[in-house]
Order: C-alpha cells, then sequence, then structure tokens
C-alpha cells in the first residue's frame, strides 16, 4: 500500500487569523486515518475538520494535520430510537439533510451548520438551547478514537470514562475521533415557531430572559456601541419546534428582514479592504439592524436555516474582514454585573463589535476543558484593529476571570496561560488524564501549546 | 434498478454511488477494499434507504473472476442496468521507467483489467438488450506526454475500446459512456498547486449521472476541459516535444 500524502497547505481558522502552513494529509477512509498516523515520521499530529473554529484550536505550525473533512461515512442508525453512528466528519447540516425528512434533529446545534461532528464534540458546542438540552457531548453516547499508542479504542460513560470526559471538550488533545454514536431528538418540523421582542437596555434583557424558560431556544443579539440608559439594547429570539400543523403556517418575520441586512453586509466576497468596517459602518449597521425590527413582541413561524444559521446564506461572510482577519472574543460570565462592566469597557475603547450575541447558559458544567457553564454568554465579533484590541481583549480576561467567568476556547487565538489556568479550575485534572492517554504529547495544536496543555 | 460500480472506494466512485442512491438505485461496490466498500454500503442504506452491498473485486489480480462477480451481483441485486468503471492507477512514471513490472501494473489496472470486466457487464448487458457503461478514462489519455505516458497511453487504449464497444453494442440497446476527466479534487489532486480550477468529486458525479440519462456518448468534466484538450492536440508533434508537459 502507498504511502500517506502529505502536502502543504495554509491553514486557518474562520476569524483568518493567525495563518499558518503546515504539512496536511486528507484520507478519504478510517484505514487511511490509520496509516497516516503511522506515516507522521513521530511529528505531532492535529485532526482539522472545517476551519470553524475561529482561532488556533485547530492549527498546528510544527508538527502535522490530518483533514478529517472526507470522513463522512454513517454506520448505523436505529429507525425506532434515533440512535446514530458516524465519522467524525459528517457535518451538522448533512445530519438535519438526512434525517430532519425522517423526523429527527440534531439535538444542539452552533450558529453554523458547517461544522463536522468530530469539531462539535472537541468544542463541546452549545447552541441555543443549553438551559435545556446542555451540550452537544451530552447526547454522545460513545465514540471511537484512535489513540497516541496507535490503538482504537471505544469509550463511554462506562468504558474508558476519563477518556471519554476529557475528549468532550478536549480540543482534539486527547487522539483523533473517528466515528461517534449520537442521540438524535425526535421533532414533528424544522420550523421553529418564534417570538422576536426588541429590548431597550441589558435589564430589560435579563427581565425577557427570565421570563422565557419555557421556550426550549433563546438567543439576542445586542448593540456594544450605544452606552448610557441604552447600553445593552437588542432583539430578543425564543422559540420551540413547531408541530407538523404550525409548520404549515411558515411566514416571513422580522427576523428574515434584519438577517437579510446582515447578510447584505456581510457578503464579502466583493471586499478584500480593511476599510469596509470600521467604528461608523458598524455603528451605522447596529441602528439599522435594530429598527429594522418593529418595537415590542412579533409572533412567526420561520424554518430552522434563519433561526439557527442566520450567516450561514453568505458564503464566507468571515472575508468581509479584509486581510487582516478578525477575532471572536466568547466569554461567560455568572454575573449579571460583569456583562455591564464588560461592556462599557468596550463601548469606552471606541473599538466596536459587529454583531454581539448573548445568551443565558443553564448551570450545567462539564468541567475539563469544556466552556459553558451557569451564567450569562457573550459573544464579539472584532475586526482585527491589532494591538489595541489585544490590550483591551487582556483587560476583559481580567474582568471575566474575576467574577470566576472564562472565555471559549473555540474562538480563542490570544488567551494567555496564566490567565487560562485562572478560567479553567479544573485543568488539572484534565491534563493528568490526557497525560495518561498520550504520555509524549502526540496530539498538540498551537492552542494547546499557548496555553501550556501540551509540550511546547 | 442497479448500479454497479468497479473500483467503489475512490472519493468519484463514491460520490457517484451517491448521486444513483439518492435516485432511487440499489447499489453494488466493488473494490479490492471489501471490508470499506462495506461500509460505504451501510452509508448509502442510511442516507437513502436504497439496497447496497460491497463485493470484492480486484483489476487485475484474477481476470476469470469477473464475469462470476457480474453474476453475484445480479443474483443478489438485480440486472445491472449501469455500470461504472472507476478505478484507476497513476503509478510512478519515474519508478515505470526503470522497472518494467511498475509499468505493467499501471498499463493492467488501466487497461487490461478495465477491457475485462467492461466484457462481462458487456455480455449480460448485450443478451438483455438494456444498459448503460460508463467508462472513466482521462484527458491524459489524448496525448502523449513525457511526464506520464505509461498512464496516458493505458488510458489512451481504454477509450478506443469504449468507443468501438459502444459500436458493437449500439445496436443492441445498450449505452456506453467515456467520461474524460480533467483535475477533481481528489487524492490525485491534492498535492498539486494548479492555477486551474479543481472540481469537487459531489459535481463531477452530478455530471456524470446527467450526462448518463441524456445518453451522451462521450464528455469533458469540468468541461473546459475539451477546449483545452482541443489545443493540445492541435499542437504539431515537432514542437510539442520540446515542450516540458
Amino acid at each position: 500500500m502507498s504511502t500517506t500524502t502529505w502536502a502543504s497547505k495554509s491553514l486557518a481558522g474562520w476569524g483568518r487569523y493567525p495563518i499558518v502552513d503546515t504539512l496536511c494529509a486528507r484520507p478519504e477512509s478510517q484505514s487511511q486515518t490509520l496509516k497516516a498516523f503511522h506515516d507522521r515520521q513521530g511529528d505531532a499530529l492535529l485532526a482539522h475538520g472545517f476551519g470553524r473554529s475561529y482561532g488556533d484550536a485547530a492549527l498546528l505550525s510544527q508538527g502535522r494535520v490530518v483533514l478529517t473533512r472526507r470522513l463522512k461515512k454513517m454506520l448505523e442508525f436505529d429507525e425506532a430510537s434515533g440512535l446514530l453512528r458516524v465519522e467524525a466528519g459528517v457535518t451538522i447540516g448533512e445530519l438535519i439533510e438526512v434525517f430532519l425528512p425522517r423526523g429527527w434533529f440534531v439535538p444542539v446545534v452552533p450558529g453554523t451548520q458547517f461544522v463536522s461532528m468530530g469539531g462539535a464534540i472537541g468544542c463541546n458546542i452549545h447552541g441555543k438551547n443549553h438551559g435545556h438540552a446542555g451540550c452537544f457531548g451530552d447526547h454522545v453516547r460513545s465514540m471511537e478514537m484512535l489513540l497516541a499508542s496507535g490503538e482504537v479504542v471505544r469509550c463511554s460513560r462506562e468504558e474508558h470514562e476519563d477518556l471519554f470526559w476529557a475528549t468532550i471538550g478536549g480540543m482534539g488533545l486527547t487522539g483523533i475521533i473517528l466515528n461517534a454514536e449520537i442521540q438524535l431528538q425526535a421533532v414533528e418540523s424544522g420550523a421553529i415557531e418564534m417570538e422576536s421582542i426588541r429590548f431597550n437596555n441589558l435589564d430589560e434583557f435579563f427581565q425577557i430572559s427570565a421570563e422565557s424558560s419555557d421556550y426550549f431556544h433563546t438567543v439576542s443579539w445586542i448593540d456594544c456601541v450605544k452606552s448610557g440608559a441604552q447600553m445593552g439594547r437588542g432583539i430578543f429570539m425564543r422559540g420551540r419546534h413547531a408541530s407538523a400543523a404550525q409548520a404549515r403556517t411558515l411566514s416571513e418575520g422580522p427576523l428574515e428582514r434584519v438577517v437579510e441586512l446582515a447578510q447584505r453586509v456581510l457578503d464579502g466576497r466583493a471586499f478584500e479592504s480593511n476599510v469596509l468596517l470600521n467604528r461608523a459602518t458598524i455603528r451605522l449597521f447596529n441602528e439599522a439592524y435594530y429598527h429594522k425590527h418593529p418595537a415590542g413582541e412579533h409572533h412567526s413561524v420561520v424554518g430552522y436555516e434563519p433561526f439557527f444559521f442566520p450567516l450561514d446564506a453568505v458564503e464566507n461572510w468571515n472575508y468581509v474582514y479584509g486581510k487582516r482577519g478578525f477575532l471572536q472574543y466568547q466569554m461567560v460570565v455568572p454575573e449579571r454585573e460583569a456583562v455591564r462592566d464588560i461592556l462599557k469597557v468596550i463601548s469606552e475603547s471606541k473599538m466596536a463589535s459587529f454583531l454581539a450575541v448573548i445568551k443565558e447558559f443553564g448551570d450545567q458544567d462539564h468541567g475539563g476543558l469544556s466552556f459553558p457553564c451557569g451564567g450569562t454568554t457573550l459573544a464579539l465579533d472584532f475586526p482585527n484593529f491589532g494591538e489595541p484590541l489585544l490590550t483591551m481583549m487582556d483587560r476583559l480576561d481580567e474582568l471575566v476571570a474575576e467574577v470566576g467567568g472564562r472565555v471559549y476556547l473555540g474562538k480563542d487565538s490570544r488567551l494567555s496561560a496564566e490567565m487560562f489556568r485562572r478560567m479553567y479550575p479544573t485543568w488539572e485534572r484534565w491534563r493528568e488524564v490526557r497525560d495518561r492517554w498520550d504520555p509524549q504529547g502526540v496530539f498538540q495544536s498551537d492552542l494547546s501549546r499557548r496555553l501550556g496543555l501540551t509540550p511546547a | 434498478m442497479t448500479v454497479l460500480i468497479l473500483g467503489a472506494t475512490s472519493p468519484i466512485a463514491q460520490a457517484v454511488a451517491d448521486v444513483y442512491a439518492a435516485a432511487g438505485f440499489s447499489v453494488a461496490l466493488a473494490a479490492r477494499d471489501v471490508e470499506e466498500a462495506g461500509r460505504a454500503a451501510r452509508d448509502l442504506q442510511i442516507r437513502h434507504g436504497v439496497e447496497a452491498r460491497g463485493f470484492a473485486f480486484d483489476a487485475c489480480e484474477d481476470f476469470e473472476r469477473h464475469a462470476a462477480l457480474v453474476s453475484e451481483v445480479e443474483a443478489t441485486l438485480g440486472p445491472v442496468d449501469v455500470a461504472l468503471v472507476a478505478f484507476g492507477f497513476m503509478g510512478d512514471q519515474q519508478a515505470s521507467e526503470e522497472d518494467f513490472e511498475k509499468a505493467r501494473r499501471v498499463i493492467e489496472v488501466n487497461y487490461t483489467g478495465a477491457v475485462s470486466v467492461c466484457e462481462a457487464v458487456a455480455r449480460a448487458m448485450e443478451s438483455r438488450g438494456a444498459g448503460s457503461i460508463i467508462g472513466l478514462s482521462s484527458v491524459a489519455g489524448e496525448r502523449g506526454r513525457a511526464s506520464n505516458y505509461f498512464y496516458g497511453s493505458a488510458k489512451g487504449a481504454l477509450t478506443l475500446y469504449l468507443q468501438g464497444l459502444r459500436s458493437r453494442l449500439a445496436s443492441k440497446n445498450v449505452h456506453v459512456m467515456t467520461v474524460k476527466l480533467g483535475f477533481v479534487d481528489t487524492p490525485m489532486t491534492f498535492e498539486l498547486e494548479t492555477g486551474i480550477p479543481v472540481a469537487s468529486p459531489q459535481k463531477a458525479a452530478q455530471a456524470i449521472f446527467n450526462a448518463q440519462g441524456r445518453g451522451v456518448e462521450t464528455f469533458y468534466y469540468p468541461r473546459f476541459w475539451g477546449g483545452i484538450m482541443g489545443v493540445i492536440k492541435s499542437i504539431p508533434e515537432k514542437v510539442f516535444k520540446r515542450l516540458s508537459l
């Protein structure tokens, strides 16, 4: 059998910062994946799906990367229970496409459908339903993994449960996930019965959020340019899967109008400049976005795509930030006051975030390197303003760590090792498990080296 | 309806299998790696709810087995309506120049093996007076080039063979289609740094399915390769051999 082909490719996360050159292999099957592992010539290794994590979580500059996007076979499916085993390179979108017509939905979906299942497990992604459904990892029954020893091992909550625990949210550092068994969620339709409500400030957001506990999915967009009495104004969206009868009344609501506006602005293929997004244009966009939505509440039944994946319709919207790329900052803080402090720092910095998303998580905390925990999460997209932005993010880190919050590693490219240790108190237990399964540090990433999780 | 895919583990073959399964065909996946073919078959069953099975097949290990394979597929999944010859082997030009055994393998996989299995399929289709054979040839078979003439000549011979087979079966209501592929995003092109666009296996597969449905006899994919090859074929030999192509 021929040896693995390694080709030098430029890889970047969704933020296009940083960009690194790495030797890559792209296996077409599980057996070729095992082959690539053996043909790595002693180098460190990392699996890379579709590059939808934002920073350097799926990058490895000194080492080799296995592109897993061609590993997308569906291996087992039980029509009665919705239990499914698929290879790690299958995307969330593909799962929905195949199983929604049969009455099944993916129980936890992120803001884009173009993520692989392996990535969803590695980042232990959350959706708009964290309070009700937890994270993606909570719906994984078992995984088959290629380990540092070269063995293929199955793990679950009963079998090698330490490995199972450390792999969920483990940022791809415990081995290569070959396939996983997940429990799909039964739905009557793919439509979402939703309400969108304009709110004037952060207090109103928390109030509506508290009244929305019987909605399965909740998320809000906020304008983080505004300060003072209007600080934290935005649009609250809450919804649940519609019944088959409701699905027949699909309508065009205000959500589509604001999504359409964002899509037009974000259609970045025409631009390769750094001038498009600056404080002035972001302020204009935020103003327009807010006012496109009628004041008060609005009821509609919409398709799942505009509700869950509003930006997927714009291919490569990350290019709107130009060559410099952008950085997303997503944090969770257990205290509401901290949200106010953070918004204040941002609005005073004069560095605007284009799209800011806020929501409240449920109380589930998976531990290890997994991000979600009880509190309020805020996700901010900043054009790469360079040094001033990095300095401000360091300041935000302080505020977040101070109150026991944390930054999402799946979206990070600049957190310090010291700050990471303050934010993830159970990281040492995670490290012990990782060391047990990969004592030589075969699996590494630029993120893991920066945070001191694997040998430098 | 049944489609037989010969050389079923390549990305193009799998993409073609997926398109036919989506259209409701039962799928026979024949490959050397029968375990992987079985996994691919399971995948088609889950995605499309069709019957699909993996079969052991080697293009040149055992030519006598080719007819037996066709019978086995037909006994299990029914008469083969469409057969795709998808396997191929690029080989290494340099190594082939130094060692004829290497060259021979390139010739046997791409030509002899393909002819052997096409004949087996053709006999079954001819007796029924129905069916469609699709052969994946290559633009490399249009002109002998210093950099890959073993592979190119075998594919060129396959193109001629398919042409002859098409003539023979035309009166028997059996369709034969020659597909000449340019760059498709497969392991063969993964390393290439090229200014020429590389097509996805999914798009290539859809194009093959559509063309077969319309009864096309020869087609290039991506289509602009027809133009490129037109130019390349028109360069006089005297000039062509000086070009380092």
